[in-house]
């Protein structure tokens, strides 16, 4: 017999008790749609967070110092320096420093928050700016008086009207608008475009503080982590202590992140795993029952000519045929599971193709595995024995 | 061709062995046509499974065509049941979930026939026994006589030299049984050898030779007294 046969013989086995065979996949069928849908979350759940990520600034480095001695201190001067003179690891710095503050429109008044950056801010943070221009150069030397605001900000205080070369208050001085930036949070209150740019020359000054934390960017999407290992050796040779700062890299936390998601995922995987070996053992328990009732059907095809491999081939065949279908029907749900969960979630889901490969192959492999042992039981009846069995 | 040489076959269950056959050889010819009679339990359908390749003795000589069966392997075995030998059984033995057409070319299929040479031998086989109008009924669709003669058709479609019959006609009514076997007569007259296992002495007349056992053992062979 050829392998077509057996084919054909294992769909008519199947299709003669549809509600069991159905039963002995439904082992198969939860495990791989579950396969499928976790890994499909988890994938969608990484990229996800890869794109948040880019989104703060791909090439990203904060810098945090907490370290405050008299003698020992990095000022911003310093880190504009460096960035000087490394121009192969680093491009841009910015200080940074926030704080409440409220900022008006004549009547109209809101609490927001209020940032000191630098000029290069915006590109450090991929920022953009909907209409006007960020804050200078000059703005930082002459510690001019400007701003630049949130979009949720300047629809709150100025409606629908442009407020560029408007002024506002904040605390106790006037401030000239000089840009408004595109919205990239929803135009959220409490988001991304809740907020008032202003030099950080400034801010210094009216906050009477140091600044503790940077934003720098890298050169080079590969040049992330040399950068950073660069600043870490920079503020080393000043506080001689680790404790003093921290430089965070977005790379280093996106593989952070990306671990600990893959952890995540190999112990759902693993799971699953176990349902769809718990399927598989299911397969053999009913493959082994069809074996003992069709004991009879065996010694006729024996009688007639069947080899033990052609018993063994029909009865592997019909267990991986099954498993197959199973694997194909958890497919499907698979598929219609991760949409659905994507949509519960919010994001969109989408099964990969990988994933979606391994679960067939698995699940028909698992055919195969727990398939062997009963065919092979059968194969080897005797003759005479299976034509008496009742 | 079929040439048993003091064969035993003996079952120990228990301490109480049963020599279900006790030393038996007997030489059948090509084309011959020959009727085993006996009591139940006489030990006819295990003589029966043994020249059937379907068991094996546990003393003896077996030469089939001058091999000797004892010596060959798994597959030869079925290799000599696929091509050699055709069964027709008492309980007809077809597969229930398989149509008369589909149940006659199972011999076919593991002779790795080609599916055309299948279709065209099994309607030969089914055109013989006179069952053409029914090749896509299942068995259980079909009279225990219809049955019968499917089987009769699955037994012959391969061209075995030998067709052996184990009470063919003990589940089916005397005129059907007749019926079979005027049958297996017309068959041997075309030249298949076949051996006929039966209890009943007047059935076993239809055969051209007549061997008696008793307790394992032959108590006479002789040529039938009124060949039909
Ligand atoms: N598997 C077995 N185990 C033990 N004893 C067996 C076995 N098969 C047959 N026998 C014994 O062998 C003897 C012959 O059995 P066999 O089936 O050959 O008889 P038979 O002549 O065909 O009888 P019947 O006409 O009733 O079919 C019987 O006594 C039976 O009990
Ligand atoms: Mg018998």
């Amino acid at each position: 017999m050829n392998i077509k046969q057996y084919f054909l013989l294992a769909l008519k086995s199947i299709r003669t008790s549809k509600l069991r065979s159905f039963l002995t996949m439904l082992g198969i069928i939860i495990g791989v749609a579950s396969v499928i849908v976790l890994v499909s979350i988890m994938n969608s759940f990484s990229g996800e967070m890869s794109s948040t990520f880019e989104s703060f600034g791909a090439h990203l480095i904060t810098v945090n110092i907490f370290g405050r001695s008299s003698n020992r201190t990095v000022s911003a001067e310093d880190l504009y320096e460096w960035v000087d003179a490394y121009p192969d690891q680093l491009r841009f710095v910015s200080p940074f420093i926030a704080s409440p503050v409220t900022v008006k429109n004549g009547t109209k008044s809101l609490t927001t928050t209020l940032n000191g950056t630098g000029e290069d801010y915006d590109k450090i943070r991929n920022k953009e700016v909907e209409n006007g221009r960020f804050l200078g150069y000059i703005d930082m030397e002459r510690r001019q008086k400007v701003c630049v605001i949130g979009s949720y900000v300047a629809t709150e205080l100025f409606g629908a009207d442009d407020p560029v070369g408007r002024q506002v208050r904040l605390g106790g001085d006037i401030f000239n608008v000089v840009g408004v930036l595109k919205e990239t949070g929803g135009g959220l209150q409490g988001g991304d475009d809740d907020c008032v740019f202003i030099p950080y020359t400034l801010a210094l000054r009216m906050f009477r503080q140091m600044s503790g934390v940077y934003y720098l960017s890298a050169s080079d999407g590969n040049q992330v982590d040399s950068a950073a290992a660069l600043l870490r050796s920079k503020l080393y040779q000043v506080y001689q202590s680790d404790d003093a700062y921290r430089v965070a890299s977005m790379n280093e936390m996106l593989t952070q992140v990306n671990e600990l998601l893959g952890m995540m995922s190999s112990i759902l995987v693993g799971i699953a795993a176990i349902s769809l070996l718990v399927g598989g053992i299911g397969i053999m328990n009913i493959m082994l029952v069809s074996v003992t009732e069709r004991t009879r059907e065996i010694g006729i095809r024996k009688s007639l000519g069947a080899k033990r491999r052609d018993i063994r081939g029909q009865f592997i065949i019909e267990a991986a045929v099954t498993s197959a279908l199973g694997g194909t029907l958890g497919i499907l749900l698979g598929i219609t599971g991760a949409y659905l969960v994507g949509r519960l979630l919010g994001f969109t889901v989408v099964p990969t193709p990988t994933a979606i490969l391994m679960a067939f192959s698995v699940s028909a492999g698992i055919g195969i595995l727990f398939g062997y042992f009963p065919a092979s039981k059968a194969s080897k009846l005797n003759p005479i024995d299976a034509l008496r069995y009742e | 061709m079929i040439r048993l040489e003091d064969i035993y076959k003996i079952y120990n269950t228990g301490e109480n062995e049963v020599r279900a056959v006790d030393g038996i050889s007997l030489t059948i010819q090509k084309g011959e046509y020959v009727a085993i009679v006996g009591q139940s339990g006489s030990g006819k359908s295990t003589l029966m499974n043994i020249i059937g390749c379907l068991d094996v003795p546990t003393a003896g000589r077996y030469l089939l065509d001058g091999d000797d069966v004892g010596a060959l392997s798994d597959n030869k075995l079925a290799d000599i049941r696929n091509r050699r030998l055709g069964f027709v059984f008492q309980q007809y033995n077809l597969i229930a979930k398989l149509n008369v057409l589909e149940n006659v070319e199972l011999p076919l299929q593991y002779g790795g026939y080609s599916a055309r040479q299948r279709r065209e031998k099994a309607e030969g086989a089914l055109a013989r026994v006179g069952l053409l109008d029914r090749l896509h009924h299942l068995p259980s669709q079909l009279s225990g006589g219809q049955q019968q003669r499917v089987s009769i058709a699955r037994a012959l479609v391969s061209d075995p030299s030998v067709i052996l019959a184990d009470e063919p006609t003990g589940a089916l009514d005397s005129r059907t049984g007749l019926d079979v076997l005027q049958f297996l007569t017309q068959l041997n007259e075309q030249g298949n050898t076949i051996v006929l296992i039966t209890h009943d002495s007047k059935i076993a007349s239809m055969a051209r030779r007549v061997v008696n056992i008793s307790d394992g053992k032959i108590i006479s062979d002789e040529p039938s007294a009124a060949p039909a």
